[in-house]
């Protein structure tokens, strides 16, 4: 292997280094450069693209595992009855319904306390981590929190708060609503935006921290208001970091299978996609519709993640013209 | 930058002795600061609650209104660990130990390499490469579930901890190569051209000259490919049974209330959830960056 190491290209998009003299030559060294590469990007694809080919092929298939005499394929009428079923199309509107309330609640909440981190105070660093701790809990254990310890209608600590605060005040018949009944759509949504808005917090305050200070400080001094200075300056700055936290949030919580699984077991309306699908392929053993389900999620989810890549690429070529 | 320009036109406001105006208002800056502590706390707080009542006797724990200064026990500890229960989580987690460790070892191996060649000697259209691997990342588990489901009944590796091994590897191995790459792409060219002029062969500059710099960067990325296995459920729920599940697996059975239980709830909580605290605070500067794949510093 050569040990001359070339220059990297730090702009993106460029055609690559002048390439050496001779064919064979050229051919060898391309190879030495991909060879590091190989292992990794045949292992992706062999675990993550072919799994995707398969579930594309199954939904055209008529396929349950308790008749397997009928197996064969059938076109589209996977995804006509995915797509008439009643309990799928609530499905559907569950999963737009939770990804988008959590995503925007937690992106707001995220960008209130962002702001207020960014300013200098005694402990700031403490805030930071207090900040951080409910997304360092594991999933599972969060929902069971929620569920066990705070929305208990008897002993949850939502409910024993509600009683000490009627308390203090000499009365006997504090509210003692049963959360998850009442609400369980809104339940489920607490608890993720609960785990949710330190990870928005997180990459706001990294999108904040690299404002260019110097500029700032020149306009505070020309006598620019805070509400001038964050309209004209960090908002235009942040945007995109409020558009990745925006479309990474949306990819993982459309995936949220934890919360609704544990919470409410899917029951009381708050079924999602991942639930349903889950349900429809390990309950029911409905391959074929479970794979169309599949597929729709997943051309849901490429319309997010193309705006998502985009995003990220326009942050990426910015770092590396910088 | 491009946001500069958009600044209105604000007419300039000096004090009479011409000093410029103080920009911060220290009362406001006391309030503020006092808001940031109160959300920080509540947000702190259901965790603070958890540890407590994981402390409390289950009828301590069952109170309403709650029993804050009750007295500590580890009853809820021994019921989880299965003394008088018959509960064993040990299988469990030396199972979900052994699928993070494992799975995040074979991630470095495949993506150290993997990001060398997209920085610090780049292939051709390395952008392309690095944003197909984003792209798998973000292409829902859900949906390539049943594929890998029947192939695992087919070839009989259900309920077996290397199944989850080679899945959690596909998963986290994007997030790695991403941010080993940005990582890499730290190394200074100067003292690797220097190096090599000095006569030095690749593994000698990759020990002695990478290797310092990027080791930070190896271990963020393992705690943070370590943290994301450890919290997997859909996978692990529906691949395992009684030999290979995993911690989270075996949190699920505490879905259904069992009468007095919560402090074992708690308990059971807090043990699975503390590998990943410890690892979250000690990554905690590089979080956002491998949460972001990535693209935020």
């Amino acid at each position: 292997m050569s040990t001359t190491i070339e220059r990297r290209r730090d702009d993106v998009g460029t055609p690559p280094p002048p390439p050496p003299p001779s064919g064979a030559l050229r051919r060898t060294s391309d190879w030495a450069r991909r060879a590091p590469l190989l292992p990794a990007l045949i292992f992706t694809i062999v675990v993550t693209q072919l799994p995707f080919v398969v579930t594309l092929v199954v939904s055209f298939m008529d396929w349950n595992a308790y008749y397997p005499d009928e197996r064969g394929f059938t076109g589209f009428s996977n995804y006509a009855s995915v797509l008439t079923d009643v309990n799928m199309r609530e499905a559907i509107l569950t999963t737009v319904v939770l990804t988008v309330v959590v995503v925007l609640v937690s992106l707001l909440l995220g960008l209130g306390i962002a702001l207020l981190l960014d300013r200098r105070f005694r402990g700031r660093g403490v805030v930071r981590t207090m900040m951080i701790t409910p997304f360092l809990v594991v999933p599972v254990a969060a929902a069971l929190l929620w569920k066990h310890a705070l929305f208990n209608p008897e002993y949850g600590l939502l409910n024993g708060t509600l009683t000490a605060i009627w308390r203090l005040f000499g009365s006997d018949d504090a509210p003692q609503p049963d959360w998850i009944t009442a609400a369980p759509l809104v339940s489920v949504e607490i608890a993720l935006i609960w785990q949710w808005t330190p990870f928005m917090m997180l990459i706001l305050l990294a999108g904040l921290q690299s404002r260019p200070l110097d500029v700032i400080e020149a306009a505070r001094i020309d006598g620019a208001s805070s509400w001038q200075v964050f309209r004209y300056m960090t908002f235009p700055h942040l945007r995109r970091y409020l558009e990745l936290g925006a479309l990474l949030g949306s990819i993982y919580i459309v995936q949220n299978f934890d919360a609704v699984f544990t919470i409410t077991s899917g029951g009381l309306g708050t079924a999602n996609l991942p639930y349903v699908i889950y349900q429809t392929f390990y309950q029911a053993h409905d391959y074929g519709r479970a794979s169309a389900a599949g597929v729709v999620v997943v051309i849901g989810t490429i319309v997010i993640a193309t705006l998502a890549l985009r995003t990220v690429s326009t942050l990426f070529q910015e770092e590396n013209a910088r | 930058m491009s946001s500069v320009t958009d600044v209105a036109p604000v007419a300039a406001t000096r004090t009479p002795g011409g000093e410029p105006r103080r920009p911060r208002k220290p009362r406001g800056g006391a309030l503020l600061a006092l808001l940031a502590w109160l959300i920080g706390f509540l947000f702190v707080l259901p965790v603070l609650w958890m540890v407590l009542t994981s402390f409390h006797s289950e009828e301590d724990a069952a109170t309403n209104p709650p029993s804050v200064l009750a007295p500590l026990t580890l009853e809820g500890y021994r019921s989880f660990f299965g003394i008088g229960t018959g509960a064993n989580p040990w299988p469990s987690l030396l199972n979900s130990l052994t699928a993070s460790v494992v799975s995040t070892a074979i991630v470095l191996l495949l993506a150290i390499p993997a990001a060398y060649a997209l920085s610090i000697r780049p292939v051709r259209k390395w952008t392309d490469v690095l944003f197909f691997f984003l792209s798998t990342r973000m292409l829902p588990v859900v949906a390539g579930l049943l594929p890998i489901y029947l192939f695992a009944q087919f070839s009989g590796l259900l309920d077996n901890i290397w199944l989850l091994i080679v899945l959690y590897t596909a998963m986290n191995l994007p997030i790695a190569v991403w941010m080993m790459r940005s990582f890499l792409a730290e190394v200074p060219v100067e003292i690797l051209e220097a190096a090599s002029m000095d006569g030095a062969g690749l593994l000698l500059t990759l020990r002695r000259v990478v290797a310092p710099i990027v080791l930070p960067g190896i271990a963020a990325t393992s705690l943070i490919c370590f943290i994301f296995s450890w919290n997997e459920l859909l996978l692990a729920r529906t691949l395992t049974g009684t030999v290979a599940q995993t911690a989270p697996v075996y949190l699920t059975g505490f879905v259904t209330s069992q009468g007095l239980f919560l402090a074992q709830v708690c308990a059971a909580a807090f043990v699975v959830s503390l590998p990943v605290l410890v690892a979250g605070f000690a990554a905690q500067d590089k979080l956002v960056q491998g949460l972001s794949l990535g693209a935020v510093k």
